[in-house]
Parts: C-alpha cells; structure tokens; sequence
C-alpha cells in the first residue's frame, strides 16, 4: 500500500518537478514568478492531444511536438510581456504575466470549448506491472522515465555547456554578465525556451496519466509547480525536481489519508509554510541582502 | 560623553569576517569620520549600528542604551538618523513628502488621525510636522524645491534631501554614508559648511568618507578601518601621518617612502 | 424617508438599477485593494477571498442573528480585517513576488474550505435573506460608497498614508525613518480587508445568492484590473476603472466570451504602456484647484511659513 502510493506520488511528482523547473529557471535568472507558465504547459497537453488525434504521431513525437511549439510560445511571450517591463518594477511585470496568464487559458476556453478532453485509446497501451504489493501502470514508468531523461538533460545543459554558464552567470548577476560580453537576451530567451519545453512535456505526459485535458489545468498545475520550486528552493534547479517530487508524494499521501476534498489545498499549505518558516526552501541559498 | 559605543563588535557573514572587534566611542557634540579602502566595512559598520544587521559577539550602544538585537525602527525613533550610500529616497513622492516621512517619528497619530483628519489635535501635529520639514529643508537649502518629485532632482540636490530627511527625526546622532560622493568641489564645499551647521545644533555627526580633503576639512576625530578591524583612531593630523593608514590606502612602498 | 427612497427608485429601469449597484460594488473593492496594492505596493492577488468571507459572514449573520444592517456591515468588517491580520501577520514579511503568491494561495484555500464547510451550504451556494435595512439596497451600497470614498481619501492625505507609501517606495529606508514596516503592511492589509468585506456583504445581499466559486482567482483578477487601469494609488483612477469595467460588460454584452481577453491585454498593455494607468499620477484635486485658478493648500501653507509668519 506504501509503495503504490509512494510510486503514484513519484509519478505526480516528476510532472511537478517539469513545471516547477521552468519557474525556478525563470525565477533565478530575471527575478520573475512567470505566471503564464502554467498555461504554457496547459497549451502543451492541447498540443499534444491535437498530435496524437489530427496527426495520429505516437506520443513521443507528440511530446516533442508540443515542446517545441511551447518553446517558441515561451519565448514569444518573454519577448512581447516581460523584455519592455525589464527595467519596470517588479510589481508591473508580475500584472504583465497575470494578464498574458488570463489572456492564454481564456483563449484556450474560446478555442477549445469548457469541457475536458481525453486522449485518443491506444495512444499509449498501459500494461500493469506488479513489484510486490504494488501495481506499477507501464504509463507511470513512463512518466518516470521520460522526467528523469528530461532532467538529466537539463542538468549537463546547465554545467555542461557554454550557454549554461552562461545562465548561471547571468543568474548570479545579470549586470556583470551583460558587461562580460554575454548576450544577456539571447540566454533569458533560452531560458524561457528551455522551462517552456519541460512544462510542454509535462503536459502531455499529465494528459496521458489522467486522460483529461481542459482550459483551465494550467492555474492549478501552475500554482502546485510554483509551490514545489518554493519548497525545493526557488532559483535551485536541484530543489525544484526534489520539490516536485515531494509534493507529488505529499499530495498523493493526503488524499490517501481522506483528505481528498482538500487535495488542490494541500499544495497551498505547503507553500505557506514554506514561505513562513524557511523561505528560501530546502536547497535553495541564502541571500544576504545589501544595504 | 560617548553618545554611541561600540565594544568588541564583530559580524561574520558565513566565512567572510566583515567586522573584527572593533571599538569605537563617539563623543557627542562632535564629527566622527570613519575612512578605509573599500570593502574595509565601513558601511557594514552602519548597519550594525542601525540595527539592520546584529553583530556576531560584542555590543553597541547609543545613548547608554544598547542596541543589537534591537529593531531599526525603534533605533531610528530613538534618534539614530542615517543616509544611504546608494541614495535611497521615496522617488515617486515629493520633497516635501520624503521630509515629512522622515518627521514620522515625531509624531504619534495614525489610522485614528487619518479618519479624524479635520480635528483641532491632528491640524495641530500635521502643522508641526510641517514646521519640522520646512526647517530641515531650510537647512540643507532646498525649500524652493519642496514640491518636486524627488526622483526627478538632480544627483546633488538629492543627496542633501536625503540629509534632510534624516533631520527630520530629529535625531541625537545622524550617520552619513558617503555624503560626498559624485559631487564637483562646489557642492564639497557647501556640504561641509552644511554639515558644520548641523553640529553647530547639537546633532553628533558620524559620517563615512572617500574625499580626504573633505573628511580633514570638517572632522574632529577620524577612525580608520581595514578589513575589518580598526587600524588607527585620532585627530585629522595624526591619522594623515600614521603609516598604517598609508599602507592600508597606498601599499607598503607608500608607507616607506613617506617614514 | 425609505418609502420615498423607494418610490423614486422604482421609477428607474431595474436593469439600470443593477448596473449603477455593482459598479458601487466594484468601486469599493476597486478602493478596498488599492489601499494595499496601490497604497502601501503590497500585491495582494487573493482579494476576491475577503469578499467572500465578508459576503458569507454577512450572509450568515443575517440568517443566524438578524442584526441591523448597519450592524451586520461593521460587525462583517471587523470579522475580515480579524482574519487578515492574522493571515497577514506571518505572510507580510515576505517580498512582493512571494507575498502575491501566497495571497492566491490563501485565497484558494479559502475558497476550498467553503466548499466543503457546512456553514456556507458547501458547493450548493447560500440564499441570503433580505438585509435587516428600511433603506433599499441601491442607496445603502452608495452610501457606503460614499463612506470609503471620503475615508481612503483620508487615509492617502495623512501621517499614516505617508508611511504606507514609505513602505510602498524602499522599505529598508522606511525603517530607517522609524517606520514598523510590518505593523503598517499588516495595518494596511487589514483596512483593505474591511473594506472588502463590507463590500462583500452588500454584494451578498444585493444578489440573494452566493457560491464560494464566484470568489476565485478570476474575481480577484477583475479587482486588479479595475484597480491598474485606474492606477495604482489613485482614488479617482480607482473609481473610474471600477466604473468602465463593471459597466463596460453589460453594454458590451456582444462580446462577453472576449472580456478575458481583453482584461488580460489590458494588464500587459497597461504596464507596459501607462503603467500609472489613465489618471497617471495626475492629482483629481489639482486638476479641480488649478481650474478654477486656486493654489493647493499646501503650497500656500509652506509659503506663509517661508515668509516667517
């Protein structure tokens, strides 16, 4: 019973941890909450759906369909909503990213109707595993594994590669990096386009796990991802992959215990907390601030 | 009588020891300058005094009372008034309205005297806030600007409205952080016949500096910080001729050629 | 008295009538989040969650305990501000982004809770009886319009406005002038919570009904709105974008599936176009006084001072 609810929170988990890596990139890079992000990955499930439905592709093709049209939505967005708002307050490019957040999920209603969507059958053929007292659906595992590949691939992104360090120095410091001969927007570009595609792929893989894809997944999602990249250390890109994973497992956990009706809460009292007792989350660093 | 003490005062930030047990007394009445190279923690000295940073071991006091762990705001309504290095001013309020806030301290009524607007206590305090700012422009001579936007003054003009602002709280001891800064001889000049001014009315001066000729035209005593820790303390003429302080500023060779 | 009130209004068309009500509505949530958002620069995106407690301890005092109106609304205010200062408390400490995040947050938990508490008739929504008032609904809502009107004005023109937009412009520097940064964000959350509260209550018993769904994420997107398109900070600009975009939905009912859209272009064209927003740090009490020839008080006040009197 344990290790079934223990995978399904991992299964959960790992979309969060897609979501949430987006938010944390962002966030480390231009001190932004992108508040479209979670509709960037709400377009990504439609996409995916539309792939696998008008194109008839199989589903990894449909996923990366999807991350590459939310890639380029990513940076469209940047492009147009935050880049003129860059040396505005914060304040105003937070409403700049409600506003594109409400613009996208109304669209999505208007394009696509009210009502939730499945899946075609057949798109994915899910086969129960069975490890001990626990049923693995070969869907999960696959979730698992495409996260995990996903994540890996972030990661030697990041520390492996020119343009990575290129971030991380942006992120450290956006100025210095500027004056280092860093094209400071092509890498909040790439950022943007990097997170963009990860919440894509979380997209279809969540519209594959609960056959439901509708207009309005991306605030809730969005804001659980938001959380999970808090409690894992908002701007650390190992923290947001532990924070969705832990509240994946913590989510699952509640619901197991008969909180069910409080399931979406679960997620906010866990920010909350967060916030309130260690802010800058598990493996996130502490800023000394100067004055 | 030592109106600010520090005793043994150290702050660690993680590995990096920013203060190392320094002691200070600033007498009161006076203009206590406090020079260094930079990064030497002049400003990090600040605030620890204003409580927006508690030291690691050792204590401040102002006014006999001690200060750590207190919170900035009770510092600041004690009367412990400060400029910024990096000027912080309220840009999108006016002059006057920056002055004003700065006169917060002196005065008590809030929520209740903002709904009670129109009555005789609260006309009465609004005017002696006021009067309070009027005068604190008048002494940095900036009352014909009293209107304007701040964020829209010039860099200079700025600086001393900050001054301003900080004299409003009528505070016992006032801390300027780098007040000169960015400033043509002229203004210099102003600013330190500005600053006398304001002993001149009782208010302690503390300030930390760059411009030499600035800080030994106007200080009574000059601390020196390097690193960290205090290198030397004393009146403007011994400071000029301490070879530590050379050596801090120009290098050893410096120090040598100058013995 | 309230027979005539009542006379007079019957002879307006009751979809009018409707109309001028919630835009009165909107103005008081539009002035209920500036003084937070505009005033003090504190985001709260979960403001539609103090409507809904304001609406539904209204509602519920009214069914329970059937108090005098007047009662009801100051009691329904109290109640709110209660609840925000003890949210506010912990939550204001954080900075802007999180701050905002964690007001959605409180604001989806309370909706949840609604949902599912008994109290409020979980997800089946609450009818709410008529208020305990002789006055009809239309004019106790612009009353109290009025009311709010008169008081943020107040507010913004007093020691204590000054040291909201202290905390609004640098808040280490506001503590550098004395300021309790946090007492004052905590007080400022808590006014917004009032006024959004009694808000709420009218709203709840002018519409007769209430579901803790109407309070969600989109509600309180609505009340920023009104409030940026206004600007941020200003009362005159708060109650004229309450006023277009209450009214603006019914003339434009033709095109209701796009107003969304368009409120979601009108955030981002507005930060990044007119950021004040349409009364753009233009003073309403300026533009009177300059017109007809008179300086502001205050400059008279600061030149008689100049020249010693």
């Amino acid at each position: 019973m344990f290790l079934q609810q223990l995978i399904n929170g991992i299964a959960l988990g790992s979309t969060y941890a897609l979501i949430a890596l987006g938010y944390t990139m962002v966030y480390g890079i231009i001190t932004l909450i992108n508040f479209a992000h979670g509709e960037i990955y709400m377009v990504g499930a439609f996409v995916g759906l539309y792939a696998t439905t008008i194109l008839k592709v199989n589903y990894l093709v449909a996923i990366l369909i999807a991350m590459v049209v939310c890639m380029l939505l990513g940076m469209f967005i940047e492009r147009i909503a935050y880049r003129p708002l860059r040396k505005s307050s914060r304040l105003s490019a937070l409403i700049s990213a409600i506003g594109v957040s409400i613009f996208l999920s109304t669209l999505a209603q208007m394009l696509f109707g009210a009502n939730a969507k499945g899946y075609p059958e057949g798109v994915f053929p899910v086969k129960q595993i069975t490890i001990g007292s626990a049923e693995i659906s070969t869907l999960q595992l696959l979730i698992i594994a495409i996260s995990a590949l996903l994540m890996i691939s972030l990661e030697f992104i990041v520390h492996k590669t020119k343009i990575g360090k290129a971030m991380r120095a942006t992120s450290e410091d956006y100025n210095t990096a500027a004056l280092m001969g860093i094209n400071v927007n092509m890498v909040i570009s790439f950022t943007f386009a990097l997170g963009s595609s990860l919440a894509a792929a979380g997209g279809v893989l969540v519209g594959l796990l609960f056959n439901a894809v509708s207009f309005n997944m991306g605030l809730m999602a969005g804001l659980k991802a938001f959380a999970a990249a808090v409690l894992g250390g908002i701007g650390s890109i190992p923290g947001a992959m532990l924070g969705g994973l832990l509240l994946g497992v913590t989510e699952v956990a509640g619901v197991a215990f008969g909180f069910s009706s409080y399931r979406d809460a679960i997620a906010f009292a866990i920010l909350v907390l967060v916030l309130l007792v260690k802010p800058t989350g598990l493996l996130g660093r502490k800023i000394q601030k100067k004055v | 009588m030592a109106i600010l003490e520090l005793n043994n005062v150290t702050i660690r930030f993680g590995g990096l020891l920013a203060v190392n047990d320094v002691n200070l007394k600033v007498e009161e009445g006076t203009i206590q300058a406090l020079i260094g190279p930079n990064g030497a923690g002049k400003s990090t000295l600040f605030n620890l005094i204003t409580g927006i940073y508690t030291p690691t071991s050792g204590t401040i006091s102002f006014k006999g009372k001690p200060v750590s762990g207190v919170s900035t705001h009770r510092i600041a309504a004690a009367g412990v008034g400060r400029t910024f290095q990096n000027i912080r001013l309220f840009t999108d309020l006016t002059v006057l309205d920056n002055v004003l806030i700065g006169a917060h301290s002196r005065g008590k009524w809030n929520l209740a005297g903002a709904l009670m607007k129109l009555s005789p206590w609260v006309q009465k305090e609004e005017g002696e806030l006021l009067d309070l700012a009027r005068e604190c422009l008048q002494m940095v001579d900036l009352t014909y600007r009293a209107f304007e936007l701040s964020g829209n003054l010039p860099y200079g003009e700025q600086r001393r409205l900050e001054i301003a602002r900080a004299l409003a709280l009528k505070p016992a001891i006032i801390l300027l952080d780098e007040p000169a800064a960015g400033m043509n001889p002229q203004e210099k000049s102003e600013l330190m016949a500005m600053i006398k001014r304001i002993r001149a009315t009782g208010v302690t001066v503390f300030l930390v500096e760059h411009d030499m000729k600035f800080v030994m035209g106007i200080s009574d005593r000059i601390a020196v910080l390097d690193y960290g820790e205090k290198i030397a303390e004393g009146a403007p003429e011994e400071i000029r001729l301490n070879p530590k302080v050379i050596e801090a500023y120009l290098g050893k060779g410096a120090a040598d050629a100058h013995a | 008295m309230a027979d005539f009130l009542q006379q007079q209004l019957g002879y307006i068309n009751p979809y009018y009538l409707q109309i001028i009500v919630n835009i009165g509505i909107g103005i008081i949530l539009a002035l209920a989040l500036n003084v937070v958002t505009g005033l003090t620069g504190q985001l709260s995106l979960g403001h539609a969650a103090f409507m809904s407690i304001g609406a539904f301890t209204s509602a519920v005092i009214t069914i329970k305990f059937g108090i005098p109106f007047t009662y009801n609304l100051l009691l329904t205010g109290f109640i709110t501000a209660a609840v925000a200062a003890l949210i506010g408390l912990p939550i204001l400490r954080l900075t802007g982004d999180y701050l905002a995040i964690c007001t959605l947050g409180f604001a989806e938990i309370v909706k949840v809770l609604f949902l599912n508490l008994d109290i409020t008739n979980k997800a089946l929504g609450l009818s709410v009886p008529a208020a305990n008032t002789t006055i009809p609904m239309p004019v106790v809502v612009w009353i109290v319009v009025l009311l709010t009107i008169v008081s943020v004005t107040c507010i913004h023109n007093s020691r204590f406005g000054r040291a909201l937009m202290a905390v609004r412009g640098d808040e280490i520097a506001a503590e550098a002038m004395g300021i309790n940064v946090t007492r004052y964000k905590v007080q400022s959350f808590a006014i917004g919570a009032f006024i959004a509260g009694v808000g709420g209550g009218l709203y709840a018993h002018f519409m007769g009904y209430i579901n803790p769904s109407d309070f969600g994420f989109l509600k309180s997107v609505d009340i920023l709105s009104m409030v940026v398109l206004g600007g941020l900070g200003s009362i005159t600009g708060s109650v004229i974008g309450a006023t277009i975009l209450s009214a603006a939905p019914e003339f434009l009912r033709f095109m209701a599936n796009y107003r969304m859209l368009v409120y979601g272009c009108l955030l981002v064209c507005m930060m990044i176009f007119r950021p004040n927003g349409l009364m753009g740090g233009i003073s309403f009490t300026d533009i009177v006084l300059r017109t007809l020839g008179r300086k502001p008080r205050l400059k008279i006040i600061m030149e008689q001072k100049k020249s010693g009197t």
